[in-house]
């Protein structure tokens, strides 16, 4: 058997996988909200640091 | 000026001036968030953005429905022994700290485990134990941290409507089936002529064909739908030839790969749903924190308090009946019309009729459903249930149960009749040419025809230039419904304003003072004696005088629903109604007006009108050239010589207009086929918002609520109308070039159908090339558009 019926299937398969990914992505809701995450990512840091000390413009400012 | 402002809320701090750690607060509510957040670690608040916050309001016995089971199961989502998830819509949610501070809920009480926002819908979305906390505990805390949830009659319903992704699903599959099909069809391309092409080919194809019919029966579906239901009330729409294209490529492709004809056309076919697919999901852009839809559902509260026996209890809006006695809070709504039981009430209507100024009512007056209680507390009967109350019959109208107003032929469609019937008759010529020719091709050329002059870049024009339009009036605060909007704002020839919070401004009250002049002491005494009020005309009254200093007043006193009254020194003043300061007003007087009486002599008083918008004449004189002006007032004719001098002589003015006159007044227009743009922005417009072939809505604030409409436009763009109808009137002359340039292509593909020499890889190139070259094409041109209307 040529290697091209493999080849063939490896890519169709990834293919089907990467598909199947995309509308289990959809049907979770990611795609309903396009803004808020990129926001949330962003405060990840300001958590972790918050404990140690005081916020920057509470303390300095004034 | 930054010190003076608020370093919770970032309003002015004029008055009482609170300081705490080295931070100015204008009052104790906004203090009291930060002693919160700063307890709880949270003042990183405070660095995302700064002064991110609001004053928490007086909400005081507000949300005792809370307790009651059967509300509390309608509202939330996810309910077990434990757990409880509720989605709650939170109007204040406007940037990085809002999202920060709500999804940190959990520090602030620990019963709370996670909370979600969605920034766009303007929601919070919390789970919490229900053994230890309750929905209402939620509200109140939000509420404390100012965040105060709107909860309306409109979420009092069973059942969360299911988000549509059906369009997302439909482009992945076509983009999916495109590239996996390009990816197969590459090898054929070169036309290669060996062994190992020969030996592989019907494998590929036949793959392609596999990966082809998800595209073609699920991905254009709505083609054929639409299609097949233009037909039938024989209209040749845009999705005739598209779909009659799409059903020629796969049945000729098919036929081509079972008899070994050739490689088909599934990557063209592919690529064509998708481009397709991509156009129909630009266009529908959506505003998710507008609504367009509103009507008086979203206004109402979900419960008010009822009394029996003087027992309070809160009552389901829809379970209140004629003869309760319902207890009205301030600032609440009422949900329906009744007698008033208390002495006086101040209500504001202007949710109903866009009238800012507040009316006063005495004991055993009727009150309307829809006004909301400004001063104090008030009791009153119930005359009507909520479904038969003044302003909520409006609905029963029949414009709001029609889903479509007149049918409105777009400019694609009514090209594609021509086109359609062009096409066909192309095919049709050169068959019977070939059929004399050379028999064996006309079927060839036949299929070819249809194939090539599929209008993808037909279709795909007013889509993405619409939709481009549709963003660039949505960046400058004009938000539109759909696109189709835009081609209806084009074709308008009368434009019909509404005056009260349309052409005047709701904010910017003026006043004149009539009477004995005051004395310096004396004004100084009016002005801090207003300050101390948080009445409507106070506050306004306040802002407009000019007098700087401030003292400390010897006794201050306000009578609500009357007036105040304080002394400083030897000078006692009174201001409010004329029988609250000892005269007897002997004129019916259509004005509002504020009284003045100094050591009970009277002094004066000041009348206040409203204030026009800026630029309302620059805007009418620029519309009167193209257009036919109405104002259509409810209001009596006491403004009738100012705006006379305001506007243009042609502008006719229309006065004593109630909502369903004006509804009427559309209808007869419209029958003299008069297209017709309605201004408006209360409930009283609504119906002639419904009625008119566009209906903008004027908003102060987009976020808080305007009537069902085509549009919202932000009050401080007004004076930018002129530029938006211009600007779809160009988008129009776009669309008309871009199908232009989509013509040119499907000559010279026609060219190579006609001929018979239509190989698969010159539809390939064609067919894409086409479509990126006017999607290109009207982009360009519709930034250009919207640079010059910023």
């Amino acid at each position: 058997m040529s290697v091209i019926y493999i080849l063939l299937i490896i890519s169709i398969v990834i293919a089907v996988g990467f598909f199947i990914a995309f509308i289990i992505a959809v049907k979770s809701g990611q795609y309903d909200d396009s803004y808020t995450p990129s926001v949330r990512m962003l405060f990840e840091d300001e958590l972790v640091k918050k404990k140690s000390r005081k916020s920057k413009l509470t303390t300095n400012k004034l | 000026m930054d010190s003076e402002r608020c370093f919770h809320c970032g309003d002015k701090c004029d008055k009482n001036l609170i300081e705490f750690q080295q931070k100015l607060f204008c009052c104790n509510g906004c203090k009291t968030v930060y002693e919160i957040f700063s307890e709880n670690d949270l003042t990183c608040y405070y660095d995302l953005q700064s002064s991110p916050g609001a004053t928490p309001k007086e909400i005081q016995g507000k949300y005792e429905f809370l307790d009651q089971q059967k509300i509390i199961d309608k509202l939330i989502e996810f309910n077990d022994d434990t757990t409880q998830i509720v989605t709650l819509y939170i109007p204040h949610i406007h940037c990085s700290s809002c999202i920060w501070i709500l999804e940190n809920l959990n520090k602030l009480h620990p019963e709370i485990s996670s909370s979600q926002v969605n920034f766009g819908k303007k929601t919070v979305r919390i789970t919490y134990n229900s053994k230890n906390y309750s929905l209402k505990e939620v509200v109140l805390l939000l509420s404390s941290i100012g965040y105060e949830p709107y909860i309306s009659l409109e979420d009092y319903k069973t059942g969360k409507s299911e988000i549509d992704r059906s369009l997302i699903y439909k482009l992945g599959v076509a983009g999916f089936a495109f590239g996996n099909i390009m990816f197969l069809s590459f090898p054929e391309y070169f036309q290669v002529d060996g062994f190992w092409l020969e030996k592989y080919k019907p494998m590929f194809r036949w793959l392609m064909f596999a990966f082809s019919l998800p595209v073609v029966f699920y991905a254009a579906q709505d083609y054929f739908i639409a299609a097949y239901k233009g037909l039938r009330s024989k209209l040749l729409n845009i999705d005739v030839p598209i779909a009659l294209g799409v059903l020629v490529l796969f049945v000729r492709s098919t036929v081509d790969i079972i008899f070994d004809f050739g490689t088909g056309f599934f990557d063209s076919l592919s690529g064509l749903i998708f481009f397709l697919l991509i156009g129909k999901f630009f266009q529908q852009k959506t505003y998710s924190f507008l609504s367009f839809e509103r009507d008086y559902k979203s206004y109402f509260p979900i419960a008010v308090t009822k009394i029996t026996d003087t027992i309070e209890t809160s009552v389901q809006v829809y379970d209140i009946k004629k003869g309760d006695r319902l207890l009205i809070r301030n600032e609440e709504l009422i949900p329906v019309d009744g007698i008033l039981i208390s002495d006086s009430a101040s209500i504001d209507y202007s949710f109903v009729t866009g009238e800012s100024e507040t009316v006063y009512k005495k004991s055993r007056d009727k009150l309307f459903a829809g006004g909301k209680q400004i001063a104090g507390v008030i009791e009153l009967e119930v005359l009507k249930s909520v479904k038969q109350s003044y302003l909520t019959q409006l609905w029963s109208n029949d414009v709001f149960h029609k889903k479509t107003k007149e049918p409105f032929t777009t400019l694609t469609n009514r090209i594609s009749k021509n086109f359609t019937i062009f096409v066909l008759s192309v095919a049709v010529i050169s068959t019977t040419f070939w059929l004399f020719y050379d028999a064996s091709k006309a079927m060839n050329v036949f299929t070819a025809v249809l194939i090539i002059a599929c209008p993808c870049a037909v279709a795909l024009s007013a889509p993405f230039t619409l939709g481009n339009l549709l963003r660039i009036f949505g960046k400058s605060k004009f938000y539109l419904k759909n696109a189709k909007v835009i081609e209806q704002l084009a074709s308008i020839n009368t434009i019909i304003f509404d005056k009260t919070g349309t052409i005047t401004s709701n904010k910017k009250s003026t006043a004149t003072y009539k009477g004995e002049t005051l004395s310096i002491a004396e004004e100084i005494l009016l002005k801090n004696t207003l300050r101390g009020s948080n009445h409507p005309l106070s506050r306004t009254l306040y802002e407009i005088l000019e007098a700087k200093n401030n003292i400390t007043l010897n006794h201050f006193e306000e009578s609500i629903g009357k007036g105040i009254e304080a002394s400083y020194n030897d000078i006692h003043i009174k201001i409010g109604s004329a029988k609250f300061v000892g005269k007897t007003s002997n004129t019916a007087v259509l004005n509002t007006t504020v009284h003045v009486s100094i050591n009970d002599s009277y002094k004066g008083k000041f009348t206040f009108y409203n204030s026009y918008r800026e630029g309302l004449s620059k805007l009418f004189n620029k519309l009167q050239k193209g257009y036919d002006l109405v104002v259509l007032s409810g209001d009596n004719e006491g403004e009738q010589e100012n705006l006379k001098k305001l506007l243009p002589s042609k502008t006719k003015l229309i006065f004593n207009q109630k909502p369903d006159d004006k509804l009427e007044y559309i209808k007869g227009l419209q029958s003299k086929s008069a297209k017709i743009m309605m201004v408006g922005d209360g409930l009283n417009d609504a119906g002639a918002l419904a009625q008119s072939n566009v209906g903008i809505s004027i908003s102060e604030n987009i976020n808080v609520f305007s009537p069902a409409c085509d549009a919202i436009l932000d009050a401080s763009k007004f004076d930018q109308l002129y530029s938006y109808i211009k600007a779809s009137k160009s988008a129009i002359k776009i669309i008309k070039w871009s199908f232009v340039l989509s013509f040119m292509y499907n000559i010279v593909g026609l060219y190579f159908a006609v001929t018979g020499q239509l190989l698969p890889v010159i539809a390939a190139i064609l067919m894409p090339l086409s479509s990126i070259s006017v999607v290109t094409f009207t982009t360009i041109a519709t930034n250009i558009l919207g640079r010059k209307l910023n």
